[in-house]
């Protein structure tokens, strides 16, 4: 069994936190939500401080923000439709070109291309074309609703987004015409998936949904070992393991490790709970336990959650009793 | 207004026998519950205690503290409340079992007049705001449409208990405004 041990609790803004995202360096984050400012925070001596307030960037609520992999810009994706870049605390970029609100935004690996994603049920990505240019490479209408989340995958340039229609899709740019297509559906959850994220290589997604469950899902590549069949010589994408009967409401977020290989879920029962892939897990039946629930982790549901990238089982989430905790893993 | 007075009536009854009188299923849910925590031998932990230290004496009157706070609700359309329509009804009130964390969970059913009402939506969203501002304590909702009552049902129900579309409608200035008058107190 483990433990969180709760760490430090942060009051700043005011109303619903939506988003929180650890520095590449793990020694700053950023935090976003309904007052429409972001908040920069970074410790100073045994205390966690917001250190800038970037403001009058948005005039909605700002519902994600993301650290580039170089650590020197944030973007914030924003109900005002816009999704804003920001560097040495000044907004450097408005890219515009959804209909409504931006729900999510994310930094491929190499920093050198940016989703979002937005109510209109469309994922754009962008190339980063030089200083504060962004230009706009493909337009992706795959889903048939509202979509929640991009992510990208943290060593090739594969996009997945997760929709209000249920399902998660995966992206890559086509050798042939070099166009973004989508290349695999995943559906087995049966309401909105709120998030998605990768674990370490890459080769495993975990999902969570307000059907209140956990997926985790495995890539099959053309000629892999299971014989799962890959038409069209593309990667298949297949639901391994499903947690349920943990979580009672929707679950907001999930984080996966690269670290450690653990799973947190944010979830509306205003729980967080870890989960550790047991010792006898199968490669194409994995299993999964429960290693902690902290059951009264926040006051209201638990929006975000992310394990922070240097410190080993440091994790942060925010929460719409606007608070952000900083939690340690005692195993 | 006279199903006020009866419910007025049926409240000073039903003070001090709770859930003797006309059980309803949340009152009745309440009653297992309590029994089930009870036969664990456990301190009494859970719908009781939590509703007390709320200060309600019962689910009834929790049950009956939101129906005071929704019956009032205009209908974005005609000059009368969700009360007179019935599309508001005390029945369709349920106190469930509370989170973990031990926070009340309450599930609201409501009954559009027609079942393919356009303002479905906009009352939801009125029934959300109305009971999570009225309310002085954190509460888990759950807004659904009567089974049946209503064309695109499932596709409703899912739009009013997305909490991201609930916020970022009420940034929407215009129907913000329209979500405003109908849950303002009459003078």
């Amino acid at each position: 069994m483990g433990r969180l041990i709760l760490e430090h609790t942060l009051q700043g803004h005011k109303g619903r936190i939506w988003g929180v995202a650890w520095h590449p360096k793990g020694n700053s984050f950023a935090s976003c939500g309904e007052d429409k400012a972001i908040r920069i925070w970074s410790l100073s001596g045994n205390t966690w401080t917001t250190k800038t307030i970037l403001s009058d960037g948005h005039k909605r609520t700002i519902r994600e923000v993301r650290w580039s992999p170089c650590g020197e810009y944030l973007a914030s994706a924003s109900f005002d439709a816009t999704t804003a870049i920001w560097s040495k605390h000044e907004c450097t970029a408005t890219l515009e070109g959804h209909e409504n609100e931006v729900k999510s935004v994310s930094w491929s690996r190499s920093g050198g291309l940016l989703a979002t994603c937005s109510r209109d049920k469309s994922v754009w990505i962008w190339e980063v074309a030089g200083d504060d240019e962004f230009e706009c490479a493909a337009v992706l209408n795959a889903h048939s609703q509202d979509v929640k989340r991009v992510v990208w995958h943290p060593t090739k340039e594969i996009l997945a987004s997760a929709s209000y229609d249920n399902t998660i899709k995966m992206y890559a740019e086509s050798a042939l015409d070099s166009d973004w297509d989508c290349t695999a559906t995943l559906s087995s959850h049966t309401s909105t998936v709120w998030s998605i994220d990768f674990d370490a290589d890459g080769e495993r997604l975990v999902s969570c949904s307000d059907d209140a469950t956990l997926k985790i899902w495995r890539a099959y590549h053309p000629g892999n070992e299971a014989g799962i069949a890959t038409p069209d010589k593309t990667t298949v994408w297949k639901c391994v393991c499903t947690l349920s009967g943990l979580h009672t409401r929707a679950i907001y977020d999930v984080s996966w490790c690269k670290l450690t290989g653990l799973i947190a879920s944010a979830c509306g029962d205003d729980a967080i709970r870890i989960f550790k892939e047991s010792s006898d897990s199968k490669r194409d039946a994995p299993s999964f336990e429960l290693l902690t629930s902290e059951e009264s982790a926040h006051e209201q549901d638990v929006n975000a959650v992310e394990w922070n990238p240097v410190n080993v089982g440091q994790l942060i989430s925010c929460s719409d009793d606007g608070t952000i905790k900083i939690w340690k893993l005692q195993e | 207004m006279l199903s006020y007075i009866k419910r007025k009536l049926s409240e000073s009854d039903s003070g001090n026998s709770s859930s003797n009188s006309n059980p309803t299923p949340a009152a009745e849910l309440v009653r297992k519950t309590s029994q089930m925590s009870l036969d664990n031998g456990a301190i009494v932990y859970g719908e009781d205690a939590l509703l007390h230290e709320l200060g309600y004496r019962s689910a009834t009157d929790l049950q009956e503290t939101i129906y005071d706070l929704l019956r009032t609700i205009r209908d974005p359309e005609k000059p009368c409340t969700l009360e007179d329509l019935n599309v508001i009804y005390e029945d369709g009130i349920f106190v469930m079992q509370p989170t973990r964390s031990n926070v009340s969970v309450v599930r609201i059913e409501f009954n559009p007049t027609v079942p393919h009402c356009s303002l479905a939506t906009l009352i939801g969203l009125c029934i959300r705001v109305k009971v999570e501002r009225g309310l002085p304590h954190n509460i888990k909702l759950d807004i659904y449409i009567k089974k049946g009552a209503h064309q695109t049902e499932e596709e409703i129900n899912k739009q009013i208990n997305d909490k991201e579309r609930i916020a970022a409608a009420m940034e929407n200035p215009n129907l913000r405004e329209l979500v405003e008058n109908c849950i303002k107190d009459e003078e």
